[in-house]
């Protein structure tokens, strides 16, 4: 059974007051909070266990290295990868999409190939794909999204029709929530021989994924985005891929054999790996997928569901509140604008009365130029938040509609 | 009045509030209330960068002394722009220069002066200064 309280009470933080009011944290697509158990599990390391790994004969050195390789394999069977040779860590999702972007696009891309991104990208899966475009002479092209925050398939077909090589899509969209049917764009790139990079940076916490299933040939996400520390994060790459991509950072680790002559690389998943790794944040994250794994992704994505309709049901009755993104699968946050309210004077006041949300561009630069605006508000839930969370939240708006006219600018 | 004069007032001004939402209510009237910018002066040079919305902050110097006028898309941005029109305004580029800013403390809104915090009023306050400087500079 989902127990809500019981989750909350795991997480020291939700306990405390902003300006004397109970906090209400509705910024997890930001960052989520850590449960007590994934931090103490990294004190524990830091305090009683620290070492580096693959390096020492000694015992402490063994022990970090067995943690280290065991969060990798946690890791494996959280997304359902074929080897734990596929999962690759990394400083967070930027850091995955920029290894592929440098690396992929060594080996593969060359002058005149296309890259084909989605509209409702966060920058950090554009941005690496144009400079590589820069480096190599290649094309960027963009599928673009409808009002409603739903991907234009049928556009998709006529760009896989051009050379496109890869295709980088968010698996659900930081503004929009939009959940996009990223199997069936897998199927459609790879009948069109291009490979697919899925940035699951917002899904990760909220929805089962399994990389076999869906086929993706890169997936990409971020430890503090799923109860787990930040500075860490994770790269799968189907492993014949991998072997043929070059390493993008030399260093320790990452080699078999030195000399200046020649190096001989490390085998997968070392040889993107180059330097210590941020090992004892590995080791959180494997707790904290072990964590989530225990409470389910299939009760918390249903509880969160029912959050968001909820939510959306009481916003939507607020009349002047406007919300951006209502593809019917979405995942739990909703972007919004309150009448003419600019979404700073929102936040500015709703962080007055204990409540932390996101505004301005959002990392999405494209999605506030779809809707001509300059910037909006958001709020996304996680787990541990609460329908009385979100009555809270309908009065604070509604608070701050008096205050401010709805009508004013 | 004097700069300091000046700042007194408006800390005694918000000392009659002891709710925080009344000073936003205040600090909002504030804005409304700042007259509009003529549009020819929205322009990217005087667009204060590292700003969530936008403020446009116009100076000009008449008989010595500069006077400002401001714009912003937000209302409380707007409103902590009318506050520093007020103090700033009509006062000798080397008093602005040298001006040590506490009113904004004072007066409970100093969460808005830490420099990564998106209102940017730590923004406006060196634009502020920067036309200040370049004229003292230049007499
Ligand atoms: C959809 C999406 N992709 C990528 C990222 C980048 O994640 P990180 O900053 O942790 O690397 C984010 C984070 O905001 C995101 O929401």
């Amino acid at each position: 059974m989902f127990d809500v309280e019981k989750i909350r009470a795991g997480f020291p933080i939700l306990k405390r007051e902003i300006y004397g009011k109970p906090l209400i944290y509705f910024d997890n697509g930001a960052t989520s909070q850590r449960p007590a158990r994934v931090v103490e599990k990294m004190d524990e390391y830091y305090l009683n266990r620290n070492a580096n790994v693959h390096r020492g004969v000694h015992h402490l050195s063994n022990i970090c290295t067995d943690a280290n390789e065991e969060s990798r394999r946690t890791v494996r069977d959280f997304i359902r990868a074929a080897s734990e040779k596929e999962i690759i860590f990394t400083r967070g999702a930027t850091e995955s999409i920029n290894l592929v972007a440098y690396s992929f696009g060594e080996r593969f891309i060359g002058k005149g190939d296309e890259i084909l991104v989605t509209e409702m990208e966060h920058h950090a899966d554009i941005v690496p794909w144009q400079m590589l475009c820069e480096r190599k002479g290649a094309v960027l092209k963009v599928l673009p999204f409808t009002d409603d925050g739903v991907l234009n398939l049928e556009e998709l077909d006529r760009l896989l029709a051009g050379r496109v090589k890869l295709v980088g899509v968010v698996h659900a969209s930081n503004v929009l929530g939009t959940v996009n049917p990223v199997k069936k764009i897998i199927e459609k790139a790879h009948a069109a021989g291009a490979k697919v990079l899925v940035d699951a940076a917002q899904s990760i916490a909220h929805t089962e994924i399994d990389v076999q299933a869906l086929d993706c040939d890169f997936l990409a996400f971020s430890g503090h985005k799923i109860y787990g520390p930040t500075g860490v994060g994770v790269l799968y790459g189907k492993e014949a891929l991998l072997e043929e991509m070059p390493p993008w950072q030399g260093g320790g680790e990452m080699i078999r054999e030195v000399r200046f002559e020649k190096t001989i690389y490390n085998d997968l998943p070392f040889k993107f790996e180059a330097g210590t790794p941020d090992f004892i944040g590995i080791i959180g994250l494997g707790e904290a997928l072990k964590y989530v794994g225990g409470i389910g992704l299939k009760a918390i994505g249903a509880y969160e569901e029912e959050l968001l309709k909820y939510a959306t049901g009481r916003l939507q009755e607020i009349s002047g509140f406007r919300i951006f993104g209502t593809a019917p699968e979405k995942t739990a946050l909703i972007s919004f604008q309150v009448g003419k309210i600019h979404p700073l004077d929102v936040g500015t006041l709703l962080d007055r009365m204990g409540i932390a949300i996101r505004t301005g561009q959002l990392c999405a630069e494209p999605v506030m130029q779809h809707y001509g605006v300059h910037g909006m508000a958001r709020a996304s839930f996680a787990m541990y938040n609460t329908r009385e969370e979100i009555d809270v939240f309908c009065e604070a708006i509604r608070k701050i509609e008096t205050l401010l006219g709805a009508g004013n600018a | 009045m004097t700069i300091q004069e000046k700042e007194q007032e408006i800390v005694e001004e918000f000392a009659v509030f002891d709710d925080w939402m009344d000073k936003y209510a205040y600090l909002i009237e504030l804005g409304t209330a700042l007259p509009p910018l003529d549009e020819q002066y929205k322009t990217d040079e005087n667009l204060i960068k590292g700003c969530q919305s936008r403020v446009w902050f116009h100076a000009e110097l008449k008989e010595g002394r500069l006077w400002f006028s401001a714009d912003s898309d937000a209302i409380i941005t707007k409103g902590i722009a009318a506050l520093l029109i007020r103090v700033f305004s009509g006062e000798k580029p080397q008093d602005i220069a040298a001006a040590d800013l506490k009113f904004i403390e004072e007066i409970g809104l100093s969460q808005h002066l830490s420099p990564t915090r998106s209102n940017g009023l730590l923004s406006m306050v060196k634009q502020i200064k920067l036309y200040a400087i370049a004229l003292t500079a230049g007499s």
